[in-house]
């Protein structure tokens, strides 16, 4: 029997294939990967080199605090969009528990016997706990009854809108401030006070943010989060109850967005029936330009938050520069859209720098 | 015209660091079947990437007809009569045969509308080469069984007038009868001048169909034969470097108590229970096998003992204790464990590294103050990795990374660290190597050694009489025979597996 053992070497002629140069490629993922970071930093020197009063530390806690809202929205959305879910009501949530908790402030619980008033950290609560029950409805409609995240959502978008709206008639909460005597002052402590000269609505962002990213990297929880989706199947069979931690996720997503409401509200001193219409729209925004995927599995709270930072800075920064409102729109959509498709290249490249097939 | 078809000369690529062929000089013989053979890793599926226009090679030619070409893409290929059949089915579910046979290449009526007449006529044309006459071209593909997929996939190619025809595993898929037909095909192909390259795992086929064979290892041509001038012996040799017979480790350890008992156990299907009437028992340190043709029963039997699918009859008792609720987690935690068939749909989180991969089922233990513990994550990761002797680029790196027996081997490390009693295995060597089959078979046995009860799904015979204790046969739902080490035959199980089956009968 004979064995031919790899015959001589024939001329080698180097051909362009995958990455032309590793170390380069590497380099761009790196780029890539930071991208969020990136356009930050860009954002920043090209808007304080238009307006003097963009880099001031004033114009920066006050663009900041406009963050903060959105960050704290799509840090929750970010959980649910982990799954493979989308969450739509988000707006819509805030706005219902902003319309829950000026209504207790304002004319607070009418009973048969009287009036009740609750004090402002009750109101809070109240209102945070009406968020994770719509939540909660959000999750059971997708596992139980097999509706589709998009569309459970988006009824629910009406919903909550409608419901919010039927709590005041349509009308608005003008005071919140409450009086003594009803124990419900401070209300305003959440979206107008400072603390060490920062707004206590970034306090709360920046505490939001760090219990998410320990959640999403140093929790089962989280380790499960991703892996539904990644591949659900696979997740099942793990024995992890996919269930529940669908709907736990849409609790996320209601709660997140209740206190986004409540601090809104707070910050306005009125709450009124349209409080954050279409902020889910940001949200969703704020994430998918942080890097994480509507498909599922891929994302961090971190590249959210940057993500929210970016959406923040550059709304702002147009306004101070006097672009029309048109133009915000239309540049804000371009950079979302630019967004995704570098989320691409970072796909394509990464996947290509670690193949290794036979 | 030469005999020589298509040369790959001094093919050599590298991913990243990674050299996946180094210098490879492979020759496909006009009219020929030319077989390629190698372990996972070896850079099969590499050569056949660069051979279809798929990837482009660091270094090297292709000769096509001694002329040197440049495959710019899968279409340029096509156009120069390259055609490949890939081992993953890449059909519309939601389609019909028809619409998938001509998708991306409808045609038209007038130039505008699809013509859907012609289309069917020529699918059936076409099917009734692949001897699937009854197949209605209209079918949806997802209807039909995973083998008739495979078929169909293998009739778009024929559509086209490929002068080389190259098929990576097409026969992982298929029932005997189905391969048969295949073959046939081939046969067809070959005395029409079609040039065929064949991957393929299983010795036994493509020894039956093949003229010459080439064999890869470590992304080098170790070896180039005749197929007349070789034996099964020296295939797998040149494949692993090492004697075949201690390739299959029979299991030899003692048998101990009952740890795995089904009774009477049910799946209630749509026509006729897909599990019938199922009991069987499974020992410690006991290796049984599970016989039988596609849609016998196999799988639905492994997944409702996972709590995957519920049954309608019957009852589970592992360790003597009934399990009654019949869930996943449950299963799990009473002791068995599950590595399925499909490791891409059932096993494998896709965006996940292979550390997260291998401690997915185990994660909620390795946590203090709810916290997960970085450096233990690494450990359990890493010894697992060292016992099953994973070979990966690291832990971080993410698992679509790995060849397919390494990818298995993760599915399974992670079964192994929920500490099962009973470990279920469906088709655990389904598109793996010899080399990686063997490793398994050593891993099976050895897992018995230690105690653990062991059921396997095979589809493959030799695998089958060589591995396990006890073989039981499946057909139409229903254990149709049981055969011990000593009195199974191949031929035994054939005739048991085929004496009830509808899939046979078509």
């Amino acid at each position: 029997m004979t064995e031919t053992i790899a015959p001589a070497p024939a001329p080698t002629r180097p051909e362009p294939a995958g990455p032309r140069n590793p170390a380069l490629a590497r380099a761009a993922l790196l780029l890539l990967q930071g991208r969020t970071l990136v356009v930050l930093v860009l954002l920043v020197a090209f808007f304080s080199a238009i307006s003097s009063e963009y880099l001031t530390q004033s114009n920066l806690i006050l663009m900041t605090k406009h963050v903060a809202i959105n960050a704290i929205l799509a840090i929750g959305v970010t959980f649910v969009i982990l799954t493979g879910g989308i969450d739509l009501s988000v707006g819509s949530i805030a706005g219902l528990a902003s319309m829950i908790a000026g209504g207790l402030l304002f004319t607070g619980l009418a009973l048969p016997g009287g009036t009740l008033f609750f004090s402002v950290a009750v109101v809070i609560l109240v209102g945070i706990l009406v968020g994770a029950l719509v939540g909660a409805v959000n999750g059971l409609l997708i596992t139980r009854f097999r509706v589709a995240p998009f569309i459970a959502t988006l009824g629910m978008l009406y919903v909550a809108r409608g419901v919010g709206q039927l709590r005041s008639d349509g009308g608005t909460f003008p005071d919140l401030s409450g009086t003594p005597e009803r124990g419900n002052q401070g209300f305003h402590v959440i979206g107008v006070d400072s603390w060490l000269g920062i707004p206590v609505a970034v306090w709360i962002m920046v505490v939001v943010a760090a219990a998410a990213v320990v959640v999403t990297t140093k929790t089962p929880f989280g380790r499960r989060v991703y892996s539904v989706g990644g591949n659900e199947r696979a997740a099942v069979l793990s024995g992890i109850r996919v269930n529940r931690i669908k709907i736990a996720v849409y609790v996320i997503s209601g709660c997140c967005a209740a206190l986004a409401g409540l601090l809104l509200t707070s910050e306005l001193g009125a709450a009124y029936p349209d409080t954050a219409t279409t902020y889910e729209l940001n949200a969703i925004a704020a994430a998918v330009l942080g890097g994480t995927a509507l498909s599922g599995g891929r994302g961090t709270i971190i590249g959210t938050v940057m993500g929210a930072f970016v959406i923040g800075f550059l709304s702002d920064g147009l306004v101070l520069v006097g672009v029309s409102t048109f133009w915000q729109s239309v540049v804000k959509g371009a950079v979302i859209i630019f967004a995704v498709i570098t989320e691409q290249a970072q796909q394509r490249l990464q996947s290509s720098l670690a193949r290794r097939t036979a | 015209m030469s005999a020589e078809h298509l040369v790959a000369r001094g093919m050599s690529k590298s991913y990243g660091g990674v050299r996946a062929l180094k210098d490879v000089t492979f020759t496909a013989y006009r009219g020929k079947v030319n077989v390629l053979v190698g372990e996972n890793g070896a850079g099969k599926s590499t050569l056949m990437k660069i051979l279809s226009g798929a990837e482009q090679p660091t270094a090297g030619e292709i000769l096509l007809d001694g002329e040197a070409v440049r495959l710019a893409g899968p279409r340029d290929a096509m156009a120069r009569g390259i055609g490949i059949i890939h081992q993953e089915l890449s059909l519309f579910p939601n389609l019909s045969i028809a619409e998938n046979m001509f998708a991306g290449r409808e045609l038209r009526q007038a130039r505008r509308f699809v013509d859907g007449k012609e289309q069917r006529r020529r699918t059936r044309a076409v099917l009734r080469r692949l001897g699937q006459d009854r197949l209605d071209p209209d079918t949806l593909a997802g209807d039909l069984p995973i083998g008739q997929q495979q078929l169909v996939e293998i009739g778009r190619a024929l559509l086209e007038d490929v002068r080389v025809l190259i098929m990576d595993e097409p026969t992982s898929a298929l029932s005997n009868h189905e391969v048969d037909v295949l073959f046939e095909v081939m046969a067809d192909l070959r005395a029409h001048d079609v040039t065929v390259i064949y991957i393929s795992h299983k010795l036994d086929e493509f020894r039956r169909i093949g003229d010459h064979v080439t064999v890869l290892r470590d992304g080098s041509v170790v070896a180039h034969e005749s197929m007349d001038r070789t034996d099964t012996g020296w295939i797998v040799r040149q494949m692993v470097g090492r004697d075949p017979d201690t390739l299959f480790t029979r299991n030899s350890s003692p048998t101990g108590d009952v740890l795995l008992e089904v009774r009477n156990l049910t799946v209630p299907g749509p026509v006729r229970p897909l599990v019938d009437d199922v009991s069987l028992t499974v020992r410690a340190g006991e290796v049984v096998g599970v016989y039988g043709l596609m849609g016998a029963g196999r799988t639905e039997l492994v997944e409702c003992l996972m709590g995957m699918r519920k049954a309608s009859a019957g009852e589970v008792r592992i360790k003597s204790r009934v399990e009654r609720e019949g869930t996943v987690r449950a299963r799990l935690a009473a002791g068995l464990a599950l590595v399925p068939e499909d490791r891409q749909r059932d096993g494998l989180v896709q965006t996940m590294s292979v550390r997260d991969n291998i401690l997915l089922a185990t994660i909620g233990r390795l946590t203090r103050a709810g916290l997960l513990r970085g450096g233990v994550e690494q450990r359990t990761a890493k010894s697992k990795v060292d016992e099953l002797a994973i070979r990966m680029p690291g832990l971080a790196a993410t698992v679509t990374a790995l060849s397919g027996g390494n990818q298995q081997k993760v599915v399974l490390a992670r079964a192994l660290l929920t500490e099962p009693d009973v470990l279920l295995l469906d088709e655990p060597t389904r598109g793996i190597d010899v080399g990686a089959k063997g490793q398994i078979a050593t891993l099976m046995a050895a897992l018995a050694a230690e105690g653990f009860g062991v059921l396997f799904i095979s589809s493959e015979l030799a695998e089958v009489v060589a591995m396990a204790d006890r073989v039981l046969v499946m057909a139409r739902g229903r254990v149709t025979a049981e055969f011990t080490a000593a009195n199974v035959t191949e031929e035994a199980l054939v005739a048991a597996s085929a004496s009830d089956s509808v899939l046979e009968a078509s």
